[in-house]
């Protein structure tokens, strides 16, 4: 551990920092462009020029120079400010400078820092360089001109998003960034690029020109994209949510978001359901509340009554829900829409045990049945940090492009019972090794991979190598509050009265009483229903929500329901006493203190851990693995196929049609 | 009573001194003019109804920054952008609540491309508070009906700044 002085003050840095880390450390601000911490060191902006004793005597990188011992770092002395000041003046030679039309402005690195190196005036009269925009997808706009050549874009789509796709051609002053061939970016990450770009040359297309960071109202979220459970901002403007930011959280998404999560958002405005209907002679109508409650009062159910929830439900709706089924004495509550069945008698053989962050340290990895690029585009990029560090990845199912190299074994399931020695000589070796399975083999694989947890030693002290990847937000916690029926969702076909919260993905023919959708979106759940309730998206109500891994996470409130929507468990309160079994919460607090003595584990937030005891179901496993369970990443629910931009992206990056457009 | 005000008093005095000034300044010039018809000279920097300026050819010039919209410590003015058909930034939506204005002029500080100005009008007053409430299209038209008017006072202003 060196010993450095920052300024005349002696800290100790970790083995390896550099000094741009150190100063870090000694709470010293550097300013920098191409440093990024989660990429590779680049070192060709030279903005974070430092002094450095002993050494040369002339300013260096620090961003590229690692700490020594006995080294002495000034970061504020005479010559430090003159070198930068020069780099600015450098950087702005060719910026165009354009501020007021760049959507940048507000939250830009090169304007937050010319403010402190810039001269208040330009001394270059000759011509500026100018750059024709390039074509990178339906996520990212271009404006190159602005561009000071940091080369983060081209690091994160390398080293994160593992997409080669982005590059730089020509040298010098003539460096330019682009997508190859001007194609589409295909990664489902592409939209970090924009956070990444510390100037104005790639920002959000569908952001374009919308809002300024000044005028929106920032509300901390969790994403309900994925199960991964993603830290979001929503940042909103009235009654909008203008755009989404992933948020750093180290344990979930590090600071990363797929574009589903970020640009899903414009979905919220459009094919709302902003006031409640009851269908008459085949034909929804809109009502009102009391009417609608009404129709339901008059099914005569007798107690078979059902609740199914959809993908994007929060805990805290499913609870009021279930709540209600227990006033009438029906515990018929279902989450899996699709017809899923696996056994849930142990939480954690349905859980992401190794959890999203370790998955970096294992070191052979199993992924049964699941495209995670499209799953969980988030975990799939911690695996890729896991094979840099020398991990080995196999995989059952049908050969796909998970931007790395995997060795495939094809997409029959009955492998399990016979796995080739190639694989079981790495696992043999592996000190953390890893299996994940995929919502695609969960149907008929399940129990021969948790025999897998024997086999290869998945499960030892202080390490858990038995994985499932769920797809649904509110999966983990729908399971906690008991959404699973034996016979998955058959079990619920035979009530006289089904409530479905926000599910859209279910077969709606095979229900044969009266459906009661209490959602957000106008998608397949309402057109098949008989009575809609208008209900809250995530963005409008304070939810909390179960990753994959069993972390419980809060989101809060950024905008209210449009029209007569309410919150989903306000309407179940009020339904609940027009039915004559009033329930016994009035605020969200009661009501979340009523879930966490029905569920202890959702009274805190943090990461759960379930004891492992594997359940015992057959060990062997058949089929074959047609393909895998998301077919169209862009469109996997209600929100989505609302959303414009991930229309777009479907059609252009799914579907291949071609949008590439001429440079403006 | 002393002698002198005795005087004063009967001589009638402080009457005729009255009627004298009354008399002086009849026929001294006026220092009131026929307003609206006549008006007093205002500075270049007077800042009265805003206006939208174009381009000589026809282009408008604001190109939907916000600044003014940031700067403004009344918050009268609303703005919203989107990409015009060619791709440019423009604005879909301006709007000034004259109501709340307190014409301080640092929207026109603040703009970077002299779009929002106040020029020299300042007899605007309606008879509803409705039509206060000024959108693009009355701006932009503010702007065309006084540019001569708004491009001199610039001119004028414009060694000063």
């Amino acid at each position: 551990m060196p010993k450095v002085k920052v300024d005349g003050v002696e800290i100790e840095v970790p083995q390896g920092a550099t000094v741009l880390q150190a100063c870090e450390l000694a709470g010293k601000e550097i300013p920098r462009f191409c440093y990024h911490e989660r990429l590779s060191i680049a070192g060709n902006c030279r903005m974070c020029l430092v002094e450095v004793k002993p050494g040369p005597p002339k300013p260096q990188a620090s961003c590229a120079l690692p700490a020594a011992e006995n080294q002495e770092i000034f970061t504020n002395t005479p010559m430090v400010k003159h070198a930068r000041e020069g780099i600015m003046e450098f950087l702005l030679i060719n910026h165009p400078l354009d501020c007021p039309i760049c959507d940048q402005g507000g939250e830009c690195d090169l304007q937050d820092q010319s403010v402190a190196y810039g001269r208040g005036h330009s001394r270059y009269d000759e011509n500026k360089r100018a750059v024709t925009e390039k074509y990178m997808g339906p996520i990212v706009k271009t404006v190159m001109t602005r561009c000071i050549q940091c080369t983060r874009c081209i690091r994160f789509a390398e080293e994160v998003a593992g997409v080669e796709e982005i590059g730089a051609i020509y040298r010098g002053e003539n460096m330019q960034i682009t997508s190859y061939l001007e194609e589409a970016v295909t990664s489902e990450l592409s939209g970090n690029v924009v956070d990444l770009c510390p100037v104005g040359a790639l920002t959000s297309k569908p952001y374009a020109f919308e809002a300024r960071p000044w005028e929106l109202r920032k509300t901390l979220s969790i994403d309900v994209m994925d199960a991964v459970g993603t830290n979001i901002r929503l940042d909103s403007r009235g009654r909008q949510v203008l755009r989404c930011v992933p948020r750093v959280n180290d344990d979930v998404n590090e600071e990363w978001a797929s574009d589903k999560t970020r640009h899903a958002v414009d979905g919220l405005v459009r094919k709302r359901l902003d006031r409640p209907y009851v269908r008459r002679d085949g034909k929804l109508h809109p009502a009102t509340w009391d009417e609608a409650f009404a129709a339901i009062a008059a099914v005569d159910h007798g107690g078979s009554v059902a609740a199914v929830a959809g993908d994007l439900v929060d805990c805290e709706t499913m609870f009021a829900a279930k709540a209600l089924l227990k006033q009438f004495g029906s515990s018929l509550l279902e989450g899996r829409q699709t017809g899923m069945d696996y056994d849930t008698s142990s939480l954690a053989a349905v859980n992401f045990n190794t959890t999203i962050a370790r998955t970096e340290e294992a070191d052979a990895i199993l992924l049964i049945g699941t495209n995670l690029r499209w799953e969980a585009p988030l975990v799939n990029t911690r695996i890729r940090k896991a094979i840099k560090k020398g991990a080995k990845v196999f995989a059952i199912g049908p050969e796909t492009d998970l931007t790395y190299k995997v060795e495939w074994l094809g997409a029959d399931l009955s492998v399990l019972g016979n796995l080739p020695e190639r694989l079981t000589d790495v696992f043999g070796k592996a000190a953390k090794p890893m299996v994940i399975v995929g919502g695609g083999a969960l149907k008929g694989a399940h129990g021969a991979a948790l025999a897998l947890a024997d086999t290869l030693g998945l499960v030892k002290d202080g390490w858990n190598g038995f994985n499932v990847v769920h797809m649904a937000a509110s999966r983990m916690g729908g399971l906690m509050l008991g959404y699973a029926q034996k016979a998955g969702i058959a079990a619920t076909y035979d009530a006289k009265l089904v409530y479905f919260l926000g599910a859209d993905e279910c077969d709606f023919a095979n229900f044969r009483g009266v459906k009661v959708y209490v959602g957000h979106h106008g998608d397949k759940g309402a057109h098949h229903a008989d009575i809609i309730l208008p209900g809250a998206s995530y963005a409008e109500k304070s939810g909390t929500f179960v990753n994959i891994e069993g972390r419980v996470q809060r989101g809060e409130r950024a905008v209210f329901p449009p029209g007569d929507a309410r919150e989903d468990w306000t309407i179940f309160r009020a339904l609940s006493e027009t039915l004559g079994h009033t329930l016994p919460f009035d605020t969200l607090d009661e009501l979340r203190a009523a879930m966490a003595l029905d569920c202890p584990e959702l009274a805190t937030l943090g990461l759960k851990t379930f004891a492992w005891n594997s359940p015992s179901l057959g060990t062997t496993a058949q089929g074959v693995l047609e393909g895998y369970p998301i077919k169209d990443f862009y469109l996997t629910n209600a929100i989505c196929r609302a959303s414009p931009t991930m229309q777009r992206c479907s059609a252009e990056l799914v579907h291949g049609e071609s949008f590439a457009e001429a440079a403006e | 009573m002393g002698i002198a005000q005795t005087i004063k008093a009967f001589t009638l005095y402080e009457f005729v001194k009255a009627h004298a000034l009354t008399l002086k300044y009849f026929f001294k010039p006026k220092a009131t003019i026929n307003y609206p018809y006549e008006k007093n000279p205002l500075s270049p920097r007077f800042r009265g109804e805003h206006a939208l300026r174009r381009y000589p050819n026809g282009e408008e010039r604001c190109i939907a920054c916000k600044l003014c919209e940031a700067v403004c410590p009344a918050q009268a003015i609303t703005i919203e952008a989107e990409p015009r058909d060619d791709g440019s930034r423009r604005t879909t939506r301006y709007d000034i609540d004259m109501t709340k204005c307190i014409y301080c002029g640092l929207c026109q500080e603040a703009c970077p491309v002299d779009a929002i100005v106040e020029g020299p009008n300042l007899d605007f007053a309606t008879e509803t508070r409705e039509e206060l409430i000024y959108d693009k299209a009355k701006l932009l038209d503010n702007g065309d009906r006084w540019e001569r008017a708004i491009a001199a006072n610039l001119a004028a202003d414009a060694p000063y700044r």
